[in-house]
């Protein structure tokens, strides 16, 4: 069973990140039904994110998300661009969460911003972060301005998040980056031979 | 014999005390952690270990000879350290360091290797720090060799090469202090340890077990791997941090200021979160004496227990009242921990163990 977990770094009560969150979420279940979906809002996250950063471990509820995500084949991540990028809890939830787990997951960008000025901070900061991350990261990205949340844009952003999806799945039925994260520890590295043989060069 | 070893570890770390907002001298510091040793001894534990570093606002930099003065003033104590930095040390000033060492306590010394946690301490020593696990392995190699070897010659690559070179004094007894390799995150430290059949020691303060688990068992494995035992026989040490008093309500109250100011995880969660996640006990004698145990089940049995006692800028007087009531729970920790030990897993290494098997494998029949 494909395994998708969104993450939504909405703040405020009735955020649109995470009304964007669901809409992706809903044309994925559209898309096929038999995809199991887990909603991540990151807000209620956000101490245990901030203990994180200073002690180095996830709080067991970090864990569990952290864990959930590991898991996953595919990762929707929804931010709200504030001063130009994703926000200082998005980046932190990413900072804290282990080096290789993205490694080979799909990942969908998506954001939401208060004016469409802002859209290029999809691909001008969240796709260089999962680059880093080694992630497959879909082509389109979907930003959801004011405009789009009205009637004229309502149908623009559809298909953007329809269009996006679509590319997901692909790459998600595909072969992928052909990687994923392992915890397995690699005895044949050159350092850990260098150990047991110290001539080796 | 002691089947397992309790002790203490120092950082050596000058924070300004919360409460009194006061910081001491380095002076007081270093006068301060020769009083925690020798009150180790005084309350019956077995070993004292100070960390090593070269940067303020720690003061042990020179671990032997504290170490050495601290051995002139004590009987029984065994000296170590928490960790010595296999990476930036010359290997033929640790191999002579620490034989000097050895000699001049009658034995009690052993050593923990580490990395250290600070990037811009190697060029301070002429190394460079992308190169840290090669230099860790090149550099313990070397000190193997030099104190089981009398004569040699070597070349690597971060060292001007030896001909025919031999370190002096030689060991005493022609053992070599017993070496354990402290990491929480290198597989190849782990690697190291099982290869030589050294010991391992996970600093088991700062974050879940879970952290810990891994390598532990990773080290064990590889231990038996490498023919030297099963893997409940590997040769264990874990860290550990406590803060007691009788009322457990009056610890929380007392060491709360500390906590929520430590240079390490202050100003983030909770003591309560804290103590939950990690194996940090804030209580009384007995939730201590719990928890503690504890470790055996996750770890396996073990040999040697060091706690953080002196740290967070708490009041020497507040240390040593902590030692106290660590002396007192002592008895108790043992006869759990002798409890529940299977037979055959070894006793925590000393010399003069190390020196009777060595001798009784010269002894051996060779067999056919």
């Amino acid at each position: 069973m494909t395994r998708i977990v969104v993450v939504s770094a909405g703040v405020s009560d009735a955020s649109s990140s995470t009304l964007l969150a669901g809409q992706v979420a809903a044309a994925i279940t559209r898309a096929d039904a038999t995809i199991s979906i887990e909603t991540v809002e990151l807000r209620p996250l956000a101490h245990d994110v901030i203990d994180a950063s200073i002690t180095g471990f996830a709080s067991p509820r970090l864990q569990h998300v952290h864990d959930l995500i590991s898991q996953a084949d595919g990762l929707v991540v929804v931010s709200p661009v504030y001063k130009a990028s994703y926000t200082g809890l998005f980046k932190a939830f990413f900072d804290a969460i282990d080096q290789d787990v993205l490694v080979g997951t799909t990942v969908l960008l998506a954001a939401t911003g208060g004016t469409a000025r802002h859209s290029l901070a999809l691909d001008f900061a969240m796709r260089p972060l999962f680059a880093y991350l080694q992630a497959v990261v879909v082509p389109t990205g979907v930003f959801a301005s004011p405009h789009d949340w009205g009637s004229e844009g309502a149908g623009a952003l559809e298909s953007r998040v329809e269009r996006a999806v679509g590319e997901m799945l692909s790459l998600l039925g595909g072969t992928g980056s052909g990687r994923s994260a392992s915890d397995d520890i690699d005895l044949f590295s050159e350092t850990m031979l260098s150990i047991s043989d110290p001539r080796r060069d | 014999m002691t089947s397992m070893q309790f002790g203490i570890f120092t950082v050596g770390d000058v924070t300004r005390d919360p409460i009194a907002g006061t910081t001491i001298s380095e002076h007081q510091r270093i006068k301060n952690t020769v009083e925690i040793a020798k009150k180790a001894e005084d309350i019956g534990l077995d070993v004292f270990a100070t960390g090593e570093h070269h940067n303020p606002p720690f003061v042990p930099s020179s671990p032997t000879t504290t170490l050495a003065y601290i051995g002139a003033q004590t009987e029984k104590l065994l000296l170590s350290t928490s960790t010595t930095l296999i990476t930036t040390n010359d290997p033929v000033k640790l191999a002579e360091d620490y034989a000097t060492l050895q000699h001049l306590v009658d034995g009690r010394t052993d050593l923990m290797l580490g990395r250290g946690n600070t990037a811009p301490v190697y060029p301070w020593f002429g190394y460079d720090g992308s190169k840290a696990v090669e230099l860790t392995i090149e550099h313990y190699q070397l000190l193997r060799r030099l104190w089981d070897e009398d004569v040699v010659s070597w070349e690597g690559k971060f060292r001007t090469p030896l001909q025919s070179f031999t370190a002096t004094p030689r060991p005493l007894d022609g053992v070599a202090p017993f070496v354990w390799h402290g990491s929480i995150r290198t597989p190849e430290v782990a690697e190291l340890a099982a290869y030589y059949g050294d010991g391992y020691f996970a600093n088991n303060i700062f974050w879940p077990k879970e952290h810990y688990i891994r390598l532990i068992n990773f080290y064990r494995q590889r231990y038996a791997h490498y023919g030297h035992g099963q893997p409940h026989q590997a040769i264990v040490g874990l860290g550990g941090q406590f803060f007691m008093r009788k009322n457990s309500q009056d610890a929380v109250d007392e060491f709360r200021p500390y906590f929520d100011n430590a240079p390490v995880y202050g100003h983030g969660p909770s003591l309560e979160d804290f103590t939950a996640q990690t194996p940090l006990t804030v209580g009384s004698p007995q939730q201590f004496i719990e928890k503690t145990l504890t470790f055996a089940d996750y770890f396996g049995d073990y040999q040697r227990q060091l706690f953080l006692v002196d740290h967070a800028g708490l009041p020497q007087k507040i240390v040593l009242e902590q030692l106290d009531l660590l002396g007192e729970v002592l008895p108790t920790l043992r006869a759990e921990f002798d409890a529940r030990r299977p037979a055959d897993v070894p006793d925590a290494p000393t010399h003069a163990a190390r020196v009777a098997a060595r001798d009784a494998a010269l002894e051996a029949p060779v067999s056919a």
